[in-house]
């Protein structure tokens, strides 16, 4: 493997609590070797790679997103969503178990990690909390844990039996895996097309009241309170309202291991921006009020907010031309989510770059225990993102390396420019200036 | 508790709304809101010329133009009145409707749409169970759309029918509309609000024209958020006390295919929005009574009040061949008289 030098940079390192320039050496898939400029020892044969004006990070972490195999490669395949990963800085993607079939069994779970898939940075699997994801009965998390899967979640079908729910997060916290839940009583929810309010109204659609969302939260913290004993891990995926940040605040101040993840389009969106029907806005949770979008970017610059998270949902082209209430679900973020958090929470709303990229990576990192990742400290994983932070440029679905082009930030203006993505040691993408 | 109004306001620049980019084609209607206040004018005084015309000079407005009539949703008096007014001026018309064609087939509203174009359509009409339908039909095939009822959303035509028979009753001899118009006039909305189209239309029109819009019903059928989708819109629960403020009732039905497993006391309903001829004779005695149909007599209005003095129903289907009649020449002919 070769040996590559990234020289003249700005390493940011959140998790190693570094902001300066350094050199960093990465050797045999890990990093070998970080020095001030020009003074890396081990440096003679290597590759360098001159990272001059550019900042050196640890790769981006995104712990949510549908990459669509087993089962559905007509919108995304495990190479095509990971390349669309690499092109967006990032080195390690968890995938979500909603494929066909449900990714509920070690051997799908194994499947899924083959070299075979052709993925170019990391894949770490979530699988289902239940068999097919039906709510009733739980899966096997010791095995599927032996497995790779990171964390379990029944993604895209909550949870909603108290019982069921109670015994997944008892046995998830006896192996040590997260539970994560898409916060969704669907019995408030049936045929609702987008959030409930005087939008909704207007257009004539059924909407999703925030309720639907913060009765699952509330209700899923009251067990892990119960549970308190056992010490669960309830990571709530993205959030969305007001109601349910605020829930969780309230159970990390009594103590309980709660973390949550926000999507940009939900610290940037409202329900405003579903225009007249634009499909490319209808995701679920679905774009919420002006005051629960500022109530998600409060959550993100006080700290309740865990992790910056796409939940990348490729669709194909016909499958989004349709009639906004019979239209599938999500939009595609892996290639946008630096650019848009970098123009938004670092360039408008000033939160500093360290934050930014701990968002994207140390804190992902440490909520789903991926040793080694998130930091790029002497001996972690060599996965690394270079770029350039003042670069302005705009985004293009149609130059998305997802197969899919399903996003409401076609034309956005961008900020900050990957150059190279590195995944453990190899250059898994390398991009124009 | 509301937790989102605890949270701290900062001033904050964020993305702006997007700018829409409908209709595309300047002949479609899709929403009222696609129409000014002098286009709504317009349209109200080439009805009645339309309606006063010689019909063998009318029927050269479109001679051999090709207007399809697309309908996912059964209609009587929508789809015939289109079909007349197309007629009448002399437009040839193909109805396409979900039950007869490829669509049972699973054919998109997309492909539907592109293969009628390639047949020649020069204007769709769509009635469509889904709202938003109507934008992307005219999104896919950038051709005159008009909207004839877009799920619970709307139904153009029907609030400016609606308006027009309005004005015969309230103001007679007034042909165009200004936005002072209606001034003074309390039109009221009654009944299944949620799942209406028709009401969406008139409660986003009659404001414009001056009108105070009163809307009516129980909470299941009417949330209050509606009262939120514009200027001059009010929410009175009290039929009665509704009536007595009200110079137009406009009666709706509930729409039992739309109500998704929402339970409803029907014999607790009639007992409070039911209109009854002791209802109008004791608090709206000289009020006109409006009904888009379809009329379910004995449910949302007696059968006394429908067939009675104060009705003006048939009178609306009437004034919509006159409305549609203007909306199809909009759609096809430019200002100049040339094709468009």
């Amino acid at each position: 493997m070769t040996t590559l030098a990234i020289c003249g940079g700005r390493l940011v390192d959140p998790a190693a609590g570094v902001d300066a320039a350094k050199d960093i050496l990465l050797k045999d898939g890990r990093v070998a070797e970080i020095a001030g400029p020009g003074k890396l020892k081990g440096k003679n044969g290597a590759e360098i790679l001159d990272a001059t004006g550019l900042v050196v990070a640890p790769g981006l972490i995104d712990i949510h997103v549908h990459l669509r195999e087993p089962g559905q490669g007509y919108k995304e395949t495990i190479a095509t969503g990971t390349a669309a990963a690499a092109a967006g800085g990032f080195t390690s993607v968890a995938a979500m178990p909603n494929t066909s079939p449900v990714n509920d069994t070690a051997e799908v779970t194994r499947w899924m990690q083959s070299p075979e898939r052709g993925a170019v940075v990391r894949v770490f699997p979530i699988a289902a909390a239940t068999r097919g994801s039906k709510g009733e009965t739980l899966s096997d998390y010791a095995a599927l844990k032996a497995a790779g899967a990171v964390a379990i979640t029944d993604d895209g079908r909550p949870i909603l039996k108290d019982g069921v729910m109670r015994e997944s997060l008892a046995a998830a916290a006896r192996v040590g895996l997260t539970v994560i839940q898409h916060a969704e009583d669907t019995r408030m929810t049936q045929g609702a097309s987008m959030n409930l309010g005087p939008v909704s109204f207007k257009l004539g659609l059924r909407g999703m009241p925030v309720e639907a969302e913060s009765s699952v939260v509330e209700r899923d913290i009251r067990l892990v309170a119960e549970l308190r004993e056992s010490h669960p891990h309830l990571h709530v995926a993205h959030i969305s309202t007001a109601a349910a940040l605020a829930a969780v605040r309230q159970a990390r101040r009594n103590g309980l291991r709660v973390t949550c993840e926000v999507a940009p389009h939900h610290f940037l969106l409202t329900e405003e921006h579903v225009g007249l029907y634009n499909t490319h806005a209808k995701m679920n949770p679905p774009l919420r009020s002006a005051a629960d979008r500022d109530a998600m970017i409060e959550g993100i610059l006080d700290g309740v907010v865990d992790a910056i998270a796409t939940d990348h949902a490729p669709h194909a082209m016909h499958e989004k031309e349709i009639e906004f209430d019979l239209a599938p679900n999500g939009i595609i973020g892996l290639e946008t989510a630096l650019g848009l958090s970098l123009r938004w929470l670092h360039g408008e709303w000033k939160v500093p770059m360290g934050r930014v990229l701990s968002l994207l990576s140390a804190q992902p990192a440490a909520l789903l225990g991926l040793k080694g990742r998130g930091t790029l400290a002497a001996g972690s994983y060599a996965d690394v993102v270079v770029f350039d932070p003042k670069a302005e440029w705009t985004y293009r679905a149609t130059e998305s390396k997802s197969k899919a082009k399903n996003t409401p930030f076609d034309g956005w203006p961008m900020l900050g420019k990957v150059r190279w993505t590195i995944s453990e040691g190899r250059v898994a993408y390398a991009g124009q200036l | 508790m509301n937790p989102a109004a605890t949270t701290a306001r900062r001033p904050r620049n964020t993305p702006p709304a997007p700018v829409s980019p409908f209709p595309y084609n300047p002949g479609s209607l899709l929403s009222v809101l696609d129409l000014s206040v002098d286009g709504v004018s317009q349209l109200l005084m080439r009805a009645t010329e339309l309606e006063n015309e010689d019909p063998i000079g009318r029927d050269r407005i479109l001679a051999k133009r090709r207007i399809a009539l697309l309908f996912y949703e059964s209609s009587t008096r929508t789809r015939t009145s289109f079909e007349l007014a197309c007629k009448a001026l002399g437009a040839d018309t193909t109805l396409v409707s979900s039950l007869s064609s490829s669509i049972e087939k699973g054919e998109s509203l997309k492909d539907t749409g592109l293969t009628l174009r390639a047949l020649g359509a020069e204007a769709i009409i769509l009635r469509h169970n889904s709202s938003g339908a109507a934008w992307l039909l005219e999104e896919s095939t950038r051709l005159p759309v008009i909207n004839a009822g877009d799920g619970m959303h709307e139904h153009p035509t029907q609030a400016l029918l609606d308006l027009r028979t309005i004005l015969t009753h309230l103001r007679p001899g007034v042909e165009g509309v200004a936005p002072d118009t209606l001034a003074g006039v309390t039109v009221m909305i009654t009944g299944d609000i949620l799942h209406s189209r028709v009401a969406r239309s008139n409660m986003l029109l009659l404001p414009r024209v001056g009108a105070r819009v009163l809307l009516c019903g129980p909470k299941e059928l009417l949330p209050e958020q509606a009262a939120r989708s514009g200027p001059g819109i009010e929410i009175e629960r009290d039929f009665d006390a509704a009536l007595k403020q009200s110079q137009a009732v406009m009666m709706l039905r509930i729409q039992a295919e739309r109500l998704a497993g929402l339970q409803l006391d029907l014999d607790e309903y009639k007992a409070n929005y039911q209109l009854t001829g002791q209802r109008l004779a004791a608090h709206a005695p000289t009020t006109v009574v409006l009904h888009p149909g379809p009329i379910i007599r004995g449910m949302e209005i007696t059968a006394g009040v429908a067939d009675g003095v104060q009705s003006a129903i048939l009178e609306q289907v009437t004034n919509g061949l006159a409305i549609r009649m203007a909306v199809m020449e909009r759609a096809l002919v430019t200002d100049d008289g040339g094709r468009a």
